[in-house]
């Protein structure tokens, strides 16, 4: 991780940053003086503070959905990224398809695919699932798919590097103490490759929460839905400045609730890298969006 | 610093498995090539068990590559190479050998210690970790034994302080000699070494020889990549030098030294002592 400026630039560029916030938030309020909305302030108030049963599950549909995808996402990365380094070309063929496919296709595509395409031909339509007493509707079950096999080939991508970052000579070393190929993998190669593939993991976690919203699609009534539909109708009907700026609330919510999470995982991950602590990005830094951790560039999904 | 003289290293570990006829190593007509690089050209080399064989030679000699092959992380393109009569890596199907099945060749390469040149300790595990992962992992020892072995290890090799310390804050030498303790802990037949102390700083070299011609004294097989000519003299039953992928002259150091036969040994000697 490099840090990309420090000292007295930094608290230049700092300044500037708050500086132009500060203009366009100012811009931003006289020109809702200006306009003749009736602005009802309430209703992001009330949606913060005091969230109904349809805002508090379209928070939980959204997380929960996040939380299994990446899952998924990170186990088939983990298989995706050993098929992908495997001595066996048709295996590592299969892992170059998968990634070639999910990151070539839009997720938008994908889910459209999966739910209605496999539908309207009776592959499979996604029937209902009840699991320990809890109903997961078929549509949830195709949105967390989609997702989350979405999310491996990228997933394969990370994994993969991280794999590459680490030194041959401790497959050797653990090869020369009699381990076979799975178990220095499994013992000494991945939790090596975990501490570089955290900070990345984490932005693909951060996307997936924001992701989510495009379940729309096939009408998940994730975070997204839930205020789009209280848009369209209800005591709320035809507020969508006040809403949307409430649902962005919410996203802002759950991701920084993310990176505090991930902060804690960088700093146990850091155990035996020697002065590894003190290379942990502080959480403050990570919301202050000074040292980004790894940008990805021109990424569409 | 002072030196914890090092000692009862193999008493430490207990018993170490036995070679039927007294020969631990036979290696006859080893070839290797790197693509259309020959690097090993028909190389003969026996071990008896006891034995210390110090491998010279200039660099590119082959010397690192053969001793990579005798535990199978290169594969050779002819000859055999025997450890404790067991062939390594390769199984005879009519007549030709075959690659081994990978829990083979593990299994054999646990009877077979190594200790790198940039020691390859496992940075995520602490010193006593890093001896414990393949007792535990590989030889299924229970947890509790393969602690008092590390810790008697580290102990003998004189890093009792550092059993919770992990790679990344020990010194080279005290790394390698983890290294050595962690080679140890299979109580392998033979043990490798890949000039094991070229990367380190000169002060540190004296701390890890020791450790190495204690383990020759108690009786380990050892086969030593190395141009430390003190060690070679004091512990050293043979010298072998190789060149160009063959072994061009041996004996014993006092000979090979004082009186080496072939030019080349002449050269190369003259060149490093």
């Amino acid at each position: 991780m490099t840090r990309a400026r420090s000292g007295p630039q930094r608290e230049r560029t700092r300044s500037a940053t708050r500086l132009i916030g500060f203009v366009v938030l100012a811009l931003l309020l006289a020109a809702c003086g200006r306009s003749s909305y009736q602005y009802n302030w309430n209703i992001v108030v009330d949606s913060v503070i005091r969230p109904d049963h349809l805002i508090l599950s379209g928070v939980w549909l959204t997380l929960s959905i996040s939380v299994v995808s990446q899952l998924i996402g990170v186990i088939l990365g983990i298989f995706g990224a050993v098929g992908r380094i495997s001595r066996l070309a048709p295996i590592r063929w299969l892992a170059a398809f998968y990634v070639w496919f999910f990151r070539g296709t839009p997720l938008l595509v994908q889910i459209s695919f999966l739910y209605f395409g496999l539908g309207v031909t009776g592959v499979y339509n996604f029937p209902d699932l009840v699991l320990l007493g809890i109903t997961i509707p078929g549509k949830v079950q195709a949105g967390i798919i989609a997702l989350g096999v979405n999310e491996g080939a990228y997933m394969t991508e990370i994994v993969r590097a991280g794999i590459l970052a680490i030194d041959p000579g401790q497959m050797e070393a653990a090869k020369s103490l009699g381990m076979t190929y799975r178990r220095a993998m499994r013992r000494i190669v991945l939790p090596q490759a975990a501490r570089v593939i955290v900070p990345p993991l984490g932005n693909e976690f951060n996307n997936m929460l924001k992701t989510t919203s495009l379940l729309v699609i096939i009408s998940v009534p994730e975070l997204y839905v839930t205020f789009s539909r209280k848009n369209a109708s209800g005591p709320t009907v035809f507020h969508p400045f006040e809403l949307f700026i409430a649902a962005a609330i919410w996203y802002l919510l759950l991701t920084t609730l993310w990176s505090l999470v991930q902060t804690r995982i960088e700093r146990r991950l850091a155990r035996g890298s020697g002065t590894g602590v003190d290379d942990t990005v502080r959480w403050r830094d990570r919301l202050l969006g000074m040292r980004n951790a790894s940008p990805r560039s021109g990424r569409a999904r | 610093m002072t030196l914890h003289t090092p000692h009862d290293l193999l008493d430490a570990v207990g018993e170490l498995p036995q070679s039927p006829d007294g020969l631990v190593v036979e290696a006859t007509g080893v070839q290797k090539y790197f693509g259309r690089l020959h690097v090993l050209k028909g190389v003969d080399l026996t071990v008896r068990k006891r034995e210390v064989v110090v491998l010279i030679g200039p660099s590119g000699s082959g010397k690192t590559t053969f001793l990579r092959c005798i535990n199978h992380l290169e594969r050779i393109q002819e000859g055999r190479i025997s450890v404790n009569g067991h062939l390594i890596g390769y199984r005879e199907e009519n007549g030709k050998l075959v690659e081994d099945k990978e829990r083979n060749i593990a299994a054999q390469r646990s009877q077979i210690g190594m200790v790198f040149q940039r020691f390859n300790l496992f940075p995520h595990l602490t010193a006593l970790e890093n001896i414990m992962e393949a007792p535990v992992q590989v030889r299924g020892t229970p947890e509790e034994e393969a602690r008092e072995m590390g810790l008697k290890l580290l102990e003998r090799v004189g890093l009792e302080a550092k059993v919770d310390t992990y790679p990344g804050q020990l010194s080279g030498g005290q790394q390698q000699r983890v290294a050595i303790a962690r080679a140890l802990a299979m109580k392998p037949a033979l043990i490798l070494f890949d000039e094991p102390t070229s990367a380190l700083d000169p002060e540190m070299i004296g701390e890890v020889l020791d450790v190495m011609k204690e383990l020759a004294v108690e009786g380990m097989t050892m086969i030593v990549v190395s141009h430390e000519m003190g060690f070679a003299r004091e512990v050293g039953d043979r010298v072998v030098m190789m060149d160009e992928g063959i072994i061009i002259e041996e004996g014993s150091p006092a000979s090979l030294f004082e009186s080496p036969r072939e030019e080349r040994t002449k050269a190369f000697l003259s060149k490093i002592l």
